[in-house]
């Protein structure tokens, strides 16, 4: 399978990366590469194979429902690009 | 061509935990901007989300009360997008497997039962919330609300008016609130909804093409959303034109639907199961402790109130709508030691008028159950007549006490001493000579109706007080 | 005292024949000396560090100290770190100091150890010759121009050249046995849920697991006491009894069953790579153990299935950087795609841009069966590979990588070159087992590394066949000339 450069560029928009028309030429050459190294897997005959999403066999341990953070704002807003009145400031948004 | 309107409803449901469903920062509404979005609500790299044991049990007990399937085993999955309210780029929800399948409830609309079936409900967190007012150019971001605990309530799409997509979000609101999973407060937007519009002609199977009107957050814009897609969706098609399928957003203040803008690019959320998250299994034996200790749920109760109260139907529903409002009765009932139609009467009469009139909640009515029980146990036994009762209820209202405190400041105990009510009949009587010989001339049936006159008469000299039975029975003995 | 294991500098400490001070200095003037050349550290923290070898000789004055208290170490730059700068090798954290420490820096402070500095790695953990940093290349120790291997290269060739005694790894493909083999370390990449995954950034959660870096497998097994450990912080951790990992690694190796995948000894593998490998196996064979064949029939199928599973979590993992909260923001954003679309751009460098890219196309519509779910199916068939084997064996041992370390540039330019000199480590991930790279020997100069892979949850056993085979061999003591 090989992807063309509609395919990136379609890809690079919802992955929001900015890709100019230079870079989409090697990276459709890359990811074109990879694809085919990756369809390798159709090899294989998988119906009937249960998916493994996770290497561990467990399952979910659930946290009590306490309250255990303080507020930090202060701190965790000191490392923020843009922040006003406690906010974190975007571009505006237009809904 | 006659249309019929299909309605399917998905309800976002707030879930009640103190604490948020993957970190342990505060869900409390009200807060400061963004003091109650800690390291994992801010998506903070490296920080990673644990499961919040509640909010699962919550999940389960709505599950329960709507007789639905429970998942042994349900998974959290990634719903990827970019927005600045949604940190981490993707929304932790439930996909493929959610917590709670296929259920239903019933809906009463004009005294027709109709079961509305439930399609699934499943976890999730909420995201954060944009402030647009105040900065020139830039839109601010609060990230307090992400995090929070939903409960997607899925519909099927079951229902052919506006007016049963309200009773439907009703029945909802009533039961999270009853199983105590919610606080359902619509202002601030623990309860909100999205609805699926489509028409097709009478009689057709398949569905039309639907529109998603978005972020409904009373019952009122429900009717009013529905009603007003249902019109613009026939005019096109009565037009010969053509449903999109889109997502609108309802418009309170113009009282219309417009699209919202749609993306250059569809939706591709690209779901894949969260690898921070290990699947969520639920034992029997979880399941049969919280169903014994499932709460009384309001179809039951009301059952149980034309059992045990002997109420109708009617009043019985009206009552059992709001878990508040069903325990305001029982406590009333208890109070007025058992006078259950006479409570339910003065509930759904005067407290709900005066609710209605000064737009306050059951739960902050100035009149407790307990006063009104009081006042009512005042009208069983003579003390005060259901006229003057309402006097009484105006002053509680206004913050004068209670009953009894203003019988007595304004007095208006029943004039119960026989002798001086005999003595005002005598001066009625002799007062009207014309009426009484009118009375007395007259057949038994007609009586009836003049004897009114005189106990007009009386209650104004006695300023209402006196007890209408007592003056009917001296006033036909002495006529 | 660089040339020294970490146990034996422990011992020093506890005689008292050197202080924590002392032993921080020498390395920060080994690291002072002999980092322009390497670029083994993005941060050296002297001072700080300084501050902490007093606490810790306060703490030996005191008698509350661990094997570990006062020994010096680095932390790969991915571990968050709460006052050290976290760059996660990219531009994008280049400005980012977290607001807390991973769970695995806070215990091995708690353990008493002393933090130089946070060392180079590739961006995000995505690479496998350190070449993908921000930061720049860093040069195997064992030769000029040459590879130390990735994502842990920093960490590697840092412990090679004796700048540290120990350092931290993560390990999502390879990134610590890899460049472990590469530099002539030890390194091991413990079962995935053994060592907490908080605060250390992740590239694909399902398969990132932290772990030592060390001289020899007897060091690894003392960091491993302070590494390993249920926090309920990351679900995906695992309660298990706490064990010592150092008690049994002197146990005999008598009647150790060591199988051999056929398919990592195929054509893949260098000729002179396996000549070393063979010897090495005749060391364990040497001390008790029996050697047979065995089969993993999807091995080859590992590589394909990694690089969707991998990119697929990273494309999401990696959508939180931004510009909004944290981290580097592109300049003048025009509106909020603008911002999106810039910052992500600028921000990341090429190969995890390819890597988000991948990722975003294995799971967008119509893609999804094809591309991830294939790929979750072949790791449960190579996990039944494994599965099956450990009836047979207790071991499964093998070369670390297919060859030597490369030199620098020569595979930068094809991804899927780069791509394969994970194909023997990838499959252990996949199926979040354990496994070590210790040092075999050499080619042309450059070390080999022999991978020993366990059963779940057996990283004693694989700490005492690798430190029995450090018995008897001396590789693991070997220091580039340059450094000695």
């Amino acid at each position: 399978m090989s992807i063309d450069k509609k395919n990136i560029q379609h890809i690079a928009t919802l992955s929001r990366l900015l890709v100019s028309e230079s870079e989409c030429e090697s990276y459709s050459g890359d990811l074109s590469n990879i694809l085919g190294l990756v369809e390798q897997m159709n090899s294989v005959d998988t119906r009937d194979v249960e998916p493994m999403a996770h290497p561990l066999e467990i399952t979910a341990r659930l946290r009590e429902d306490e309250i255990t953070e303080i507020d930090q704002r202060q701190r965790f807003q000191a490392i923020a690009p843009e922040v006003e009145q406690g906010l974190y400031l975007v571009p505006r948004v237009i809904e | 061509m006659e249309w019929e309107t299909v309605i399917g409803l998905e309800i976002h449901c707030q879930l009640a935990t103190r604490s948020k469903i993957f970190s342990g920062a505060s869900t409390t509404y009200g807060a400061p901007p963004n003091t109650q979005a800690c390291a994992v609500d801010l998506g903070l790299p490296g920080v990673l989300p644990v499961l919040n044991r509640e909010a699962v049990t919550m999940a389960i007990k709505f599950g329960l009360a709507v007789d639905a399937d429970i998942a042994e085993r349900s998974v959290f999955a990634r719903k990827n997008y970019f927005y600045p309210d949604l940190p981490k780029g993707y929304q932790i929800s439930q996909y493929e497997l959610p917590v709670v399948g296929r259920g239903h409830i019933d809906i009463e609309v004009d005294g027709t039962l109709k079961t509305i079936g439930i399609t699934r409900a499943h976890l999730e967190e909420d995201a954060g919330k944009s402030a647009h007012e105040g900065f020139a150019d830039r839109t601010g971001i609060d990230l307090n609300r992400a995090g929070t605990p939903l409960l997607e309530i899925v519909s099927e799409p079951d229902m052919r008016s506006a007016a049963e997509a309200v009773a439907y979000m009703k029945k909802i609101h009533s039961l999270v609130t009853y199983l105590g999973i919610s606080d359902g407060n619509m202002q601030e937007g623990s309860f909100r909804c999205d609805a699926n519009v489509s028409l097709r002609p009478r009689g057709e199977e398949t569905f039309g093409t639907r529109t998603e009107l978005k972020n409904i957050n009373s019952f009122r814009f429900v009717e009013q959303a529905i009603n007003h897609e249902v019109e613009r969706q026939m005019d096109i098609l009565e037009d010969g034109g053509s449903i999109i399928q889109e997502t609108r957003l309802f418009d309170p203040d113009r009282n219309e639907t417009r699209s919202m803008r749609t993306k250059e690019e569809a939706n591709d959320y690209r779901y894949f199961p969260d690898p921070d998250l290990l699947p969520v299994v639920v034992d029997r034996e979880l399941l049969v402790a919280l169903q014994s200790k499932l709460p009384e749920l309001p179809d039951q109760k009301r059952q149980r109130f034309m059992d045990d109260y002997g109420l109708s139907r009617y009043d019985s529903g009206v009552l059992t709508a709001q878990r508040a409002l069903a325990d305001y009765f029982e406590n009333c009932v208890q109070s007025a030691d058992g006078e259950a139609k006479l409570c339910a009467n003065w509930i759904m009469g005067e407290l709900s008028a005066a609710l209605n009139r000064d737009d306050r909640d059951i739960s902050n009515s100035p009149v407790t159950a307990d006063m009104l029980g009081q006042m009512i146990k005042r009208i069983t036994d003579n003390t005060i007549s259901g006229k003057i009762a309402k006097q009484v209820f105006e002053g509680m209202w206004n913050g004068e006490g209670n009953a009894d405190r203003i019988i007595s400041d304004r007095g208006l105990k029943q004039m119960s001493d026989s002798g001086e009510l005999e003595k005002l009949v005598d001066k009625v009587i002799s007062d009207n000579p014309q009426q009484v010989e009118q009375y007395r001339n007259s057949p038994e049936d007609k009586q009836k109706k003049l004897i009114g006159f005189f106990v007009g008469q009386l209650m104004k000299a006695t300023a209402g007080k006196a007890n209408p039975q007592q003056v009917n029975e001296l006033l036909r003995r002495k006529l | 005292m660089y040339r020294q294991t970490l146990s034996e500098l422990s011992d020093a400490l506890v005689q008292k024949r050197i202080s924590s001070v002392e032993l921080t200095q020498h390395f920060i003037d080994r690291i002072n000396i002999h980092n322009p050349v390497l670029n083994s550290f993005i941060t050296v923290t002297v001072d700080a560090a300084m501050e902490q070898a007093r606490a810790a000789d306060a703490k030996r004055a005191r008698d509350e100290t661990t094997p570990l208290t006062g020994i010096p170490m680095a932390h790969k730059d991915i571990f968050c770190t709460s006052d050290i700068r976290t760059s996660c090798g990219s531009k994008m954290l280049d400005n980012f100091i977290a607001p807390y420490d991973a769970t695995v820096v806070e215990q091995l402070n708690n353990a008493g150890m002393v933090i130089l500095g946070k060392t180079n790695m590739d961006e995000f953990a995505m690479g496998s010759s350190n070449e993908t940093s921000y930061y720049g290349v860093v040069t195997n120790p064992w030769k000029d121009n040459h590879v130390p291997g990735g994502s842990s290269g920093g960490s590697a060739a840092a412990v090679a050249a004796g700048l540290i005694p120990m350092a931290t790894g993560t390990d999502t493909g390879g990134s610590i046995r890899q460049p472990a083999a590469l530099c002539g370390i030890t390194g091991l990449k413990p079962t995935y849920g053994l060592v907490s995954r908080y605060g250390m950034i992740a590239f694909a959660s399902s398969l990132d697991q932290g772990g030592p870096m060390t001289r020899s497998a007897e060091d690894a097994a003392l960091v491993l006491n302070h590494m390993a450990g249920f926090d309920p912080r990351d679900s995906t951790s695992v309660e298990q009894p706490a064990i010592d990992y150092t008690d049994n690694l002197d146990n005999d190796l008598d009647g150790l069953k060591v199988g051999l995948p056929k398919q990592y000894f195929n054509e893949s593998l260098d000729s002179e790579v396996a000549v070393v490998i063979d010897n090495a196996i005749r060391e364990l064979e040497k001390l008790g153990a029996t050697i047979s064949d065995i089969e993993l029939p999807n091995a080859h199928l590992s590589i394909p299935a990694y690089y969707v599973i991998a990119p697929a979590e990273c494309s999401s993992n990696l959508s939180r950087y931004d510009g909004v909260r944290f981290g580097y923001r592109c300049d003048k954003p025009r509106d909020l795609l603008d911002l999106y679309c810039r910052t992500r751009a600028e921000g990341f460098g090429r190969e995890v841009k390819r890597r988000i890219m991948i990722g975003t196309y294995a799971l967008s519509a119509g893609y999804y069966d094809a591309y991830y779910l294939k790929a979750q199916q072949i790791r449960r068939l190579l996990q039944q590979d494994f599965k099956n084997a450990f009836t047979d064996v207790d071991v499964i041992v093998g070369p670390t990588t297919p060859d030597v370390a490369f030199s620098i540039g020569e595979r930068t330019e094809d991804p899927v070159s780069m791509y394969l000199s994970d194909i023997f480590t990838v499959s252990v991930n996949l199926a979040g087992l354990p496994a070590m790279s210790i040092p075999a020997g050499f080619k042309n100069g450059l070390p080999v590394g022999l991978q020993l892979i366990g059963n779940y949850f057996q990283e004693s056993r694989l700490l005492n066949i690798a430190h029995r085979f450090q018995t008897i061999t001396d590789w693991h003591r070997r220091i580039p000339e340059a450094f000695q």
